[in-house]
């Protein structure tokens, strides 16, 4: 009995391998091709006739199957003429935009090159300006929260110890990787994932200052010097993730199909709202901590003037392991929350690195609630400034504020004016 | 494996086409943070600035080849001017940040595709070298000796990037034994003794910056030359950090320590390169450990700790001296 099952088994296994080798054949092929699925609402569009030409000659022609896929192989990279026949179409179907028909497309070598021709009603609802400008100031508030996460251990080991930790971004992806590792290869649920993610990044923020940056300190290093250390590090460690991860996009199983619930026309997931909300939860605790707890006062001290705190009995490197502990925690934290936003790869952390600096530099360099400020102020100038330019610019505006607030304001907004030069 | 060959690509590599754009890179650094102190991030922009004023003057304004290169080269003056202006009176770490920055906005604004008639979009220019190659003096052919064989185009690429490179070599060597030159480097030793004798720190520091920016700029015409094309993603942050590395390598404050810095490096990374991948062809290596994909990373990772390594136990390079780089302070 058993073994008929196995046999069965393997007999349907053996035909869907079949099939899906069949249906894979085409994109296997080496070379290039230009292929497209016709659809309409869903149901394929078979017996299109479609067209590829090119200027040096070529012409191909394909017509679509049952399940509405084409395929045209075309003899070289270059740019390719795509047409549909209106007249092969079946009848009440008809192009969503002709104007686009045909189509005048771009293939690279070694490439597949999808084309899609879109049927029916134009069914896209253009959004009011001002539910855009909604929409996205909420979502520069996530990103914001997510940068000051960041952005608070960043002025606060530079205010501790005066390095510019250019390896802080490799913090935030790790914080995303190993969130990545709990919940994707062991199976933890998702908020779990991120509380052993930060105790994980805690840890390694403590072994960075214990076995580098401590005996650095000690040997008398200089900070520049130990500026550049960091970028060896960053780079480093950037590509041993890439080593370990490997290039690719991946998301969180436990994030994957959330969908929007509003309020209005703002796009946020119940999970972006909860990320919110632990933002906002850590960040006030942390600010708790420096303002009210002996630790948190000595922290200040500390940060104000090392040399000074020190003569009034204060461990100042028992203080700068806290911070180095918190920073690691607090980026890892980012990193979890960066992850559910947008996605784990390996340079995740490096992309927003120069946004932190920003915040932080915004804010005034070595304060805590200064880099608070200025993180939520870029934030929301990123996300708000794509209503005006093209998206890919949008972290260009962001840059931009930081040279000009350097011309104007050079301690930030929250810092004291003193001579920095 | 095949020594022989892995032998000739090293060769090659130490006086290729690579290692002419980081030495000269390099040398501009050199001057920026060698001997003024400055920390400059964003070298990467001044190749790209020359490299895209070339590309855009000649293939989409179609001006003659000189007249390229004479806008790259003012635009890297330019750009040295727009970054000093509101960073060069503050402290060094906030120039650090702030050209580190602008190299990055210069980057994804040439990449964007809102700008694709102008600057290509991230395919970037190509076409605009044959004014270049059409001085070329070597007729159809191949030259050189032993492992150093190349056609007539690699030839008069190498050549003019090798006088290039003796070129900068000694203007930085005249301007560093000259009475300017030792202003600078009074500036990177203790800006305020030298403000108190009466100089101008602000325009000594900002004529240093732009004279770097365009000996950098050199190679960044030699990487659009030589390529035959300009990319955006070949100027992005890791550009400049590899020509820290070559710089620190080789010694900063030595004339010559970039230019041999960048040869090594680039020997160093060839034999590397070709060892692990013919050791992962020839079976030695298990393509479960590391495929040949993950050769190009392991470079990086190597570079990453070998700057590292650089900076905590021998600041100085290899031909440096040490009380020459007192990298702090500022």
């Amino acid at each position: 009995m058993r073994r008929h099952a196995v046999q069965a088994v393997l007999v349907i296994a053996g035909a869907l391998l079949a099939l899906v080798g069949v249906g894979a054949a085409p994109a296997l092929a080496d070379g290039e091709t230009v292929q497209g699925a016709l659809r309409n609402s869903g149901a394929p569009v078979p017996g299109v006739k479609i067209t590829a030409t090119s200027a040096g000659g070529f012409s191909g022609t394909a017509t679509s199957d049952a399940q509405g896929k084409w395929v045209i192989k075309v003899p070289g990279p270059g740019e390719y003429k795509v047409a549909l026949d209106t007249k092969t179409l079946p009848d009440k179907v008809t192009l969503r935009f002709p104007e686009r028909n045909p189509f005048t497309t771009t293939v690279n070598g070694d490439q597949t090159k999808s084309v899609i021709f879109a049927f029916g009603k134009d069914t896209r609802v253009t959004e009011s300006k001002a539910d855009q400008a909604a929409n996205r100031f909420a979502q520069g508030l996530r990103f914001g929260l997510l940068i000051a996460l960041a952005a608070v251990g960043l002025s606060l080991i530079f205010g501790t110890t005066g390095l510019t930790n250019f390896a802080h971004g490799e913090l935030v992806t790790l914080g995303a990787l190993v969130a990545f590792f709990f919940n994707s290869t062991v199976g933890v649920p998702l908020l779990l994932a991120a509380v052993l993610t930060v105790i994980v990044c805690g840890g390694a923020g403590w072994v960075q200052d214990k076995g580098l940056w401590g005996p650095l300190r000690k040997r008398g290093t200089g900070l520049i010097a130990m500026m550049i250390i960091s970028i060896g590090l960053s780079i480093a460690l950037r590509y041993t993730f890439l080593f370990i991860f490997g290039g690719t996009t991946k998301s969180y199983p436990d994030a994957q199909g959330a969908t929007s619930i509003g309020p209005g026309p703002i796009t946020l997931t119940g999970l972006d709202y909860l990320s919110m909300l632990i933002s906002i939860i850590v960040l006030l605790g942390f600010a708790y901590f420096l303002l009210r707890t002996r630790t948190g006062k000595a922290t200040r001290a500390v940060a104000d003037n090392p040399a000074l705190s020190a003569a009034s009995g204060i461990d100042v490197d028992r203080v700068i392991r806290i911070v180095w502990i918190a920073g690691g925690a607090l980026a890892g934290l980012a990193g979890v929350l960066l992850g559910i936003a947008q996605q784990v790869n390996f340079q995740m952390g490096f992309q927003i690195l120069l946004l932190i600096f920003a915040s932080v530099t915004l804010g005034g360099l070595g304060t805590a609630f200064g880099a608070l400020v200025g993180s939520l102020v870029v934030g929301i100038v990123v996300e708000m400034s794509t209503l005006w330019i093209p998206a890919e610019l949008k972290y260009v505006g962001a840059l931009a504020i930081l040279i000009i607030i350097l011309l104007v304001r050079p301690q930030g907004i929250l810092g004291r004016a003193q001579r920095v030069g | 494996m095949d020594w022989g060959n892995i032998i000739d690509n090293a060769l090659r590599a130490f006086i290729g086409i690579d290692t002419v754009i980081y030495a000269l890179a390099a040398i501009g650094l050199n001057v920026h943070f060698g001997y003024t102190g400055l920390l400059n991030f964003g070298q990467a922009a001044f190749l790209a600035v020359a490299a895209y004023g070339l590309a855009i003057s000649v293939s989409i304004s179609g001006l003659p080849f000189g007249v390229g290169i004479i806008v790259g080269l003012l635009g890297a003056v330019v750009l040295a001017i727009l970054l000093g202006i509101p960073t060069l009176r503050l402290r060094a770490d906030y120039l650090a940040i702030v050209t580190i920055a602008a190299a990055e906005i210069f980057r994804l604004i040439v990449r964007s595709a809102s700008l694709r008639d102008q600057t290509g979009g991230s395919n970037g220019l190509s076409a605009f070298s044959e004014g270049f190659y059409s001085l070329n003096p070597f007729p159809k052919g191949s030259y050189g000796f032993g492992p150093f064989v190349y056609n007539e185009r690699d030839t008069w690429v190498l050549l003019v990037g090798w006088v290039l490179i003796v070129l900068a070599s000694t203007i930085v060597w005249l301007l560093m034994r000259s009475p300017w030159g030792r202003v600078i480097k009074a500036v990177r030793e203790d800006e305020d003794a030298v403000r108190s004798l009466g100089k101008n720190v602000y325009a000594y520091k900002m004529q240093s910056l732009i004279i770097g920016g365009v000996l950098g700029s050199l190679g960044g015409f030699m990487l659009a030359l030589g390529k035959g094309s300009v990319q955006p993603d070949l100027y992005g942050t890791e550009l400049t950090f590899f020509a820290y590395t070559v710089l620190l390598l080789g010694g900063a404050a030595r004339v010559l320590g970039p230019v041999i810095g960048s040869a090594l490096f680039w020997l160093v990374l060839s034999l590397t390169d070709n060892i692990l991948n013919q050791a992962i062809d020839a079976g030695y290596i298990s393509s479960s450990i590391i495929n040949s994909n993950q050769v190009g990373q392991i470079r990086f990772i190597m570079v990453g700790v070998a700057l590292m390594l650089l900076m905590i136990f021998r600041p100085q390079g290899i031909f440096g001296d040490r009380k020459e780089l007192a990298l702090d302070g500022r």
